[in-house]
């Protein structure tokens, strides 16, 4: 029927299909708020309200850890983390410590966040953080951050490489590596962290030139585009 | 005033356009500059890439280091707005469970709809891809052949501003003297990619892309476009003033400030909405095509989302625009006593002989590319190489066992890092400390990847239909969708496969992962992004759904100006077909429309 004066809008049945699980979590976004009906279907379904940054978030502005979701690191948990993070990504003369780029802040937003993937991330890193607190303890009787360079090493030696690492460090090996990929991700993402790795760019330029001569050299290649 | 509220809608206009992407925003500006006055009905919310645009932020001024989520699934700066695999309150279902039948959607509810986050590749299609049945008795003809379509690509390619070469390569057609723009220096992965894969038989040559290496030429483009009609040319000679030209920073996908790529919203609609004739209703999510007595379409029945209440637009001729999935979801849905199966569907292939492209893929590592000197290599936000289909004559042969071809995309660079370690455990051994450092320094930009982007041929198997249970959030019913690989699909992913692998073995490197085969190398349908088909154009209408102008032979005052007419999905990226279609359907609807037939 075309335009029949009955077909108002009405509630729709829904029916969750299981690879729509996620429509049902994220149905509290903002633009949404007019449909009341949808915010009861999410909550009767057992579905917290998300706390994500919904799908039209502004884009064009800068943020900061903390301000879409509330940062959960205990003061333990953030003593902990970033000590570590700057035994993984140290002051030398590629550049700064982790600590000193808010690096400690950036997994804590990670494993703070109301997402999936970074909720699995949680489930190791939170324990994890414990798990090198306790092996701190049980070898130094110190906590991680009060540890000398050389304990600390003695540690995460043991830990840096999950297929190297014995049965009784399996669980310490995961969440080093996790950890290190989330630490190394947030230092990667900052211009110090671009100079460290040779990243240049984000720079408006007049032309594109490509690569520089010594590059071409180096591949043995020409530039092939006039 | 352009963008208005439902309520302030005309009485009545000349046509109706559902959709603001590459055909609807084609359609909008080859109608209004010819003097018609037009309505836009766009299911999501206006949109300034001028004012929106992420230009220049960095990974740790953005939310999770700007990495993917399920709400902003290609990461936080992507252009899409209330978009993505899934849209809150508009589910689609699948047919079945199984993974080589999974289908998966996306769509975006903004203005400029998918144009927004596009890779800008514009490819025209060749030839062959028109009369792919005739050459190998698979799939469909098209009503129209290259020729015809032809003056169509090369004035959306004058007016979009597409950058590239002629390559003079079988079935990938040079554009006429002049008309593409220069294509930009090729990076260092990029041209050792091209010197190696030499090796393993495959060419490597500068890709087509709509993004502006140089401005376009404001005083003499408009006059080839529009000969003899001064207002439209002053206009759209305005409109190309008004954008800059590449200032290489800053990815494609986030959208253009400056407007140096294509979108629809800062090349066609500016244009249309300068015009005076133009009215755009955003937050209207159509629901049905409504028709009048004598069986001709009389306006659209549409959700007013900003207070859930239907609302009526009426007009002499309505275009269709909204993507292959919602055109068809609209169609099947537009019931009537005329039309009991859905508007324009009495061959019943309304929903049928749905497409994507062959999506599969593989990376490597290439230790010639570790700890090059650093240098930028930002470069024309997206791929500036990439690999014609180049194996025709072997198909023709018989030495293949699948019937199309596939382009590769090849990306490889020093882009912007951050969001995800630049090294794994295992490459690194377990690095940490300085030791660590050294090794990301090292790693970085030696990564390669190698896409495949082939020639899905259309089957009885992928279609889609309404959900006899399903509905939206407005009670519309939803898309059901169902889909099959054949074998020439299959086969094909996995001869991109291994071609990627002797590739990154030419150059030196290793493969990362394995080297996948068949359904398992190939992407779900969908995901690629390229769904085309649905309502098909052809010769006969008991065959087909449109004729070569897409009006839809039951209801002549209908088009249908996205992906939906396509009979074949050749392997280039359908948009730059969708805006040359919508431009030579326009142009018909307009002489219909003055000789008094529609």
């Amino acid at each position: 029927m075309n335009a029949s004066e009955d077909s108002s809008p009405r509630i729709p049945r829904r029916t969750v299909l299981k690879w729509f699980a996620a429509t049902t979590a994220a149905l509290n976004t903002p633009g949404f708020s007019n449909f009341p009906a949808d915010a009861a279907a999410a909550e009767a379904s057992g579905v917290a309200a998300a706390t994500g940054y919904g799908t039209d978030p502004k884009v064009n502005q800068i943020y900061n850890p903390g301000d879409f979701w509330p940062l959960t690191f205990t003061p333990e948990q953030k003593k902990t983390a970033t000590a570590l993070a700057d035994v993984i990504l140290p002051a030398d003369d590629f550049g700064p410590a982790a600590s000193s780029l808010r690096v400690p802040d950036f997994i804590d937003e990670w494993v703070s966040a109301p997402y999936g993937s970074q909720q699995n991330d949680a489930k190791v890193v939170i324990p994890g953080l414990k798990w090198i607190e306790d092996e701190a303890q049980k070898r130094f009787s110190k906590g991680f951050a009060d540890l000398t360079p050389e304990e600390q090493t003695a540690i995460c030696d043991d830990i840096c490489w999950p297929r190297n690492a014995k049965p009784e460090f399996k669980e310490g090996a995961r969440f080093f590596d996790k950890f290190r990929q989330i630490a190394a991700g947030a230092y990667y993402s900052t211009p110090e962290g671009w100079k460290a790795i040779g990243y240049v760019g984000n720079l408006p330029l007049v032309q594109f030139d490509g690569p520089p001569q010594e590059v071409l050299d180096r591949l043995g290649v020409t530039q092939t585009v006039a | 005033m352009p963008i208005i509220e439902s309520k302030q809608a005309a009485q009545e206009y000349d046509v109706i356009i559902v959709g603001s992407g590459a055909g609807g925003g084609q359609t909008a500006y080859t109608l209004t500059l010819a003097g018609l006055k037009c309505a836009m009905l766009e299911a999501g919310r206006d949109y300034s890439p001028e004012m929106e645009t992420a230009m220049f932020q960095a990974p740790n001024q953005a939310p999770l280091m700007g990495v993917s989520t399920p709400d902003k699934p290609f990461g936080f700066w992507d252009a899409t707005v209330d978009g993505g695999w899934e849209v809150p309150g508009e589910p689609y279902t699948q047919a079945s469970d199984d993974p080589g039948s999974k289908f998966t959607w996306w769509r975006a509810r903004m203005l400029g709809g998918r144009t927004n986050h596009w890779g800008r590749i514009s490819l025209r299609n060749g030839p062959y891809d028109f009369k792919p049945y005739s050459r190998d008795g698979l799939g469909f003809d098209w009503p129209i052949s290259y020729e015809e379509l032809e003056p169509y690509y090369t004035k959306a390619e004058m007016l979009v501003g597409v950058f590239g070469t002629n390559e003079g390569m079988e079935n990938t057609p040079n554009s006429p003297p002049g008309v593409l723009l220069p294509p930009p220096k090729g990076r260092a992965a990029e041209l050792y990619a091209q010197k190696h894969a030499k090796k393993a038989g495959v060419p490597i040559v500068s890709i087509h892309r709509a993004v502006l290496t140089k401005t376009l030429d404001a005083d003499t483009i408009p006059a080839k476009l529009h000969p003899g009609d001064k207002k439209a040319q002053k206009i759209v000679g305005d409109a190309m003033r008004a954008r800059a030209a590449c200032f290489w920073a800053t990815p494609c996908g986030r959208g253009c400030s400056i407007r140096a790529n294509y979108q629809s919203t800062t090349v066609h609609l500016p244009p249309a909405l300068a015009t005076g004739n133009l009215d755009i209703i955003p937050n209207a999510h159509a629901r049905e095509v409504l028709i009048d007595g004598k069986g001709k379409a009389s306006g659209v029945l549409f959700i007013d989302k900003t207070t859930g209440k239907e609302a009526r637009v009426k007009a002499r001729a309505v275009v269709l625009a909204a993507s292959s999935g919602e055109t068809v979801r609209i169609l099947l849905n537009s019931k009537s006593a005329q039309f009991p199966d859905g508007l324009a569907n009495s061959s019943g292939l309304v929903g049928r002989y749905i497409m994507d492209t062959v999506g599969a893929s593989l990376g490597g590592q290439i230790p010639a590319l570790e700890n090059l000197p650093p240098h930028n290599e930002d470069g024309a936000g997206g791929s500036h190489f990439y690999s014609p289909w180049w194996l025709y004559k072997e198909q023709l042969a018989g030495k293949l066992d699948f019937a199309r071809g596939y382009h590769i995309e090849l990306g490889g660079s020093r882009r912007m890092p951050g969001g995800r370690s630049p090294v794994s455990a295992d490459s690194s051994e377990g690095a940490y400390g300085t030791r660590l450092k050294e090794e990301a320094r090292r790693y970085y930009g030696s990564h390669v990847g190698f896409s495949c982007r082939g020639e899905m041929i259309p089957n009885e198997n992928s279609f889609a239909e309404l959900d006899p249970d399903v509905k939206d959030k407005w009670g519309i019913p939803v898309l059901r969708w169902h889909w099959k690989w054949s074998d020439h699909e299959l086969n094909m992913a996995t001869h991109a496969t291994k071609t990627f692998a002797a590739i990154i073995e030419a150059m030196g490197g290793t493969v990362r992962g394995t080297v996948k085969t068949g359904k398992d190398a190939i992407d779900f349908g969908g995901s690629i992004i390229h769904e085309v088909g649905g309502a098909l154009m052809g010769a006969d209408p008991k065959k087909s759904v449109c004729n070569a102008w897409n009006q839809t032979w039951d209801v002549n005052n209908l088009i249908l100006s996205d992906g939906t007419a396509f009979p074949s999905n050749a392997d280039k990226n359908p948009t730059l077909t969708i805006m040359a279609l919508a431009w030579r359907n326009a142009e018909h609807l307009i002489e219909e429309m003055k000789k008094g037939n529609v």
